[in-house]
């Protein structure tokens, strides 16, 4: 009975109802949007690291794991590595930074394809001049690319050689000589990716080349990729945080504000309940299932708009952003933005609870 | 046997600094299953008498008994459960729940009283003989003033008050509805013995109850 009062209350005002589910669902969608957004690239970039194909990997001293890092490591621990026992293929890399979060990329091109396999061409093929550059599909389709395109990057104009398919660490690649020459770091790498003639030899080497390169950080690819991780990126959690507390404060002022104004324009209907006999925890009762029911439908709306920032990403962004759908994150956002929709009704429902009735069943 | 037993009740209500004394010592004994009419002119305090036999308001001084339940002892949550069990209120504007149905008006009243059980046959004559049978599945507003009216009779008495109490329940009808009204009242007083309290300002109205007192300044006398 209780349910159906709550339910025409809410179909009573339409536009109240809907614009406070959206209002709520946006919290929903920013928690969403965020944690999909972090897991996302995160998932990308395992997945990019994989598609190289390599066993282990050889960085510089000094550089953080997650990282991308730059052109500081002496190539000739390439010709070390080379010689070690187990090791089938050794390729360089070198990563030069052009700007935020954005690099291109060097690689030896015939060591780096036989690694992980050849590069998949949607359109053109690899590099032929100088001043060519391989891009993936959705570095292509962001930037609007194609072969024979111009790219501007690194003070130069480069032409779209081949578009291949993501998956190959980077998004942009250039010939590493190419790069080297236009940083001004000859004979200067990145990172080094080992193949190995058998993949159980990887902890061996890792031991055997640590005992040599005591400062330089080798990781197994596998466990490299273990460590994409939120739990390795204290700024993303804190920021998950932030935006926690911001969707707990925004689902707290909507509620608020929707049922403070639902019990004034009430106070009515809430004083005839009274002198039927309801109890103040009836009346509360009631405003708090309609919150709870406000909270439900904007959840829903919430993960439903995720979908949609999801949409807009890989439609318009899709080579700078990648948002996951994070199912274990839908009952955490959703439970979240209820506890700040519950305490946003605790004053309203109080206030309505005390309300005596016959301040509303005026006679005039 | 008396219903209603009410001896030198006071009430005094504090506005700004001034003691407005509302009620100034009311007697007043009813019997089950009478029809008592009561009138008198605006500000005499009529109103404020249901408000405490309807546990709407405390009193300040004097005994209530009302089914044999001293009113004076009763706290805030007393009072809900006199509202809920003992008394019914018919109110001068119909007070229907607007975004309700007919039929969820009255039920609502019966989910308060912890009562889902369907609606016994007495009830379903007493919604017939109202003349609201058809209605049930309306919304109060696609209802005339009339029958909003009987429906909040209905909603009253649904719960099988002790005392249905009704201030001034013609007040917003035209002469035809107003005596439909007032019949269907004394009929159900005759029939069901239900007990009945009318507040009204109509001597024309007060003529269809079994006894009429008037309230001045105060203070009841028998007219
Ligand atoms: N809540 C209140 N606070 C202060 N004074 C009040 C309050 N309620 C009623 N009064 C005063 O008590 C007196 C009696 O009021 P009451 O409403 O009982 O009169 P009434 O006989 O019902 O009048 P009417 O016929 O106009 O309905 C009036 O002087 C009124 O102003
Ligand atoms: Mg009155």
């Amino acid at each position: 009975m209780v349910y159906k009062l709550v339910y025409e209350n809410l179909k009573h005002r339409p536009v109240r109802t809907l614009l406070s589910s959206l209002a709520i669902g946006l919290g929903v969608t920013m928690m969403l949007a965020l944690v999909g957004v972090g897991e996302g690239m995160l998932e990308d970039q395992a997945n990019r690291a994989r598609g190289v194909g390599a066993d282990l990997v050889v960085r510089a001293p000094g550089s953080s794991v997650v990282g991308m890092g730059s052109l500081s490591m002496n190539q000739k621990i390439l010709d070390y590595v080379r010689a070690q026992k187990h090791v089938a293929l050794a390729t360089p890399i070198g990563v030069h930074s052009t700007g935020g979060v954005s690099s291109i990329m060097g690689i030896n091109y015939e060591e780096f394809a036989a690694m992980g396999g050849g590069f998949r061409f949607r359109e053109g093929a690899k590099f032929s001049q100088q001043n060519d550059v391989i891009v993936d599909d959705l570095y292509a389709r962001e930037k609007k690319l194609k072969v024979g395109s111009l790219l501007h990057t690194m003070n130069r104009d480069w032409r779209v050689s081949g578009v291949f398919a993501s998956g190959k660490l980077a998004r942009v690649m250039i010939p590493l000589t190419v790069l080297q020459d236009l940083a001004s770091a000859n004979g200067k790498i990145t990172m080094i990716y080992v193949k190995l003639d058998d993949p159980a030899n990887t902890q061996a080497v890792i031991d055997a080349m640590k005992k040599d390169l005591p400062e330089y950080p080798i990781y197994a690819m596998e466990e490299l990729i273990k460590q994409f991780s939120v739990n390795n990126l204290p700024e993303l959690k804190a920021f998950i945080g932030v935006v926690v507390s911001l969707s707990v404060l925004f689902g707290f002022l909507v509620v608020f504000l929707a049922m403070y104004t639902a019990v004034l324009e009430r106070t009515r209907e809430i004083g005839i309940l009274k002198a039927l006999g309801a109890g103040p925890s009836y009346v509360l009762g009631i405003l708090l299932r309609e919150t709870v029911l406000l909270a439900v439908i904007g959840s829903l709306c919430g993960i439903l708009m995720s979908y949609g920032t999801r949409w807009l990403i890989a439609t318009f962004i899709p080579a700078s952003m990648v948002q996951a759908i994070v199912y274990r994150w839908w009952p955490i956002a959703s439970l979240i933005t209820l506890a700040g929709a519950v305490l946003g009704v605790l004053y309203p429902a109080l206030k309505a609870a005390k309300q005596d009735a016959l301040d509303s069943l005026s006679y005039d | 046997m008396a219903i209603i037993e009410i001896q030198n009740l006071r009430k005094t209500f504090r506005s700004g600094d001034v003691d407005v004394h509302a009620l100034r010592g009311v007697n007043l004994t009813v019997e089950k299953g009478e029809f008592l009419a009561v009138v008198g002119k605006s500000g005499s305090g009529k109103s404020t008498l249901f408000h405490i036999l309807g546990g709407l308001t405390p009193p300040t001084s004097g005994t209530v008994k009302i089914d044999g339940q001293s009113l004076t002892e009763l706290d805030e949550a007393g009072r809900t459960r006199l509202r809920r069990n003992s008394v019914g209120f018919v109110f001068q504007k119909y007070n229907l729940l607007p975004t309700l149905t007919i039929r969820d008006n009255i039920d609502i009243a019966r989910d308060i009283s912890g009562d889902t059980t369907p609606w016994d046959p007495a009830f379903l004559e007493v919604v017939e003989l109202l003349g609201i049978a058809q209605k049930l599945d309306r919304k109060p507003r696609q209802l005339s003033g009339g029958e909003q009216q009987r429906v909040a009779i209905a909603r009253a008495i649904v719960n099988h008050p002790a005392i249905l109490l009704a201030d001034e329940p013609t007040g917003n009808l035209d002469s035809e509805n107003s005596d439909m009204v007032l019949e269907l009242l004394r009929h159900l007083n005759k029939k069901t013995g239900q007990t009945v309290l009318m507040i009204t300002h109509d001597p024309e109205a007060a003529a269809f109850a079994d006894r009429t007192v008037q309230m001045r300044d105060g203070l009841l006398h028998s007219a």
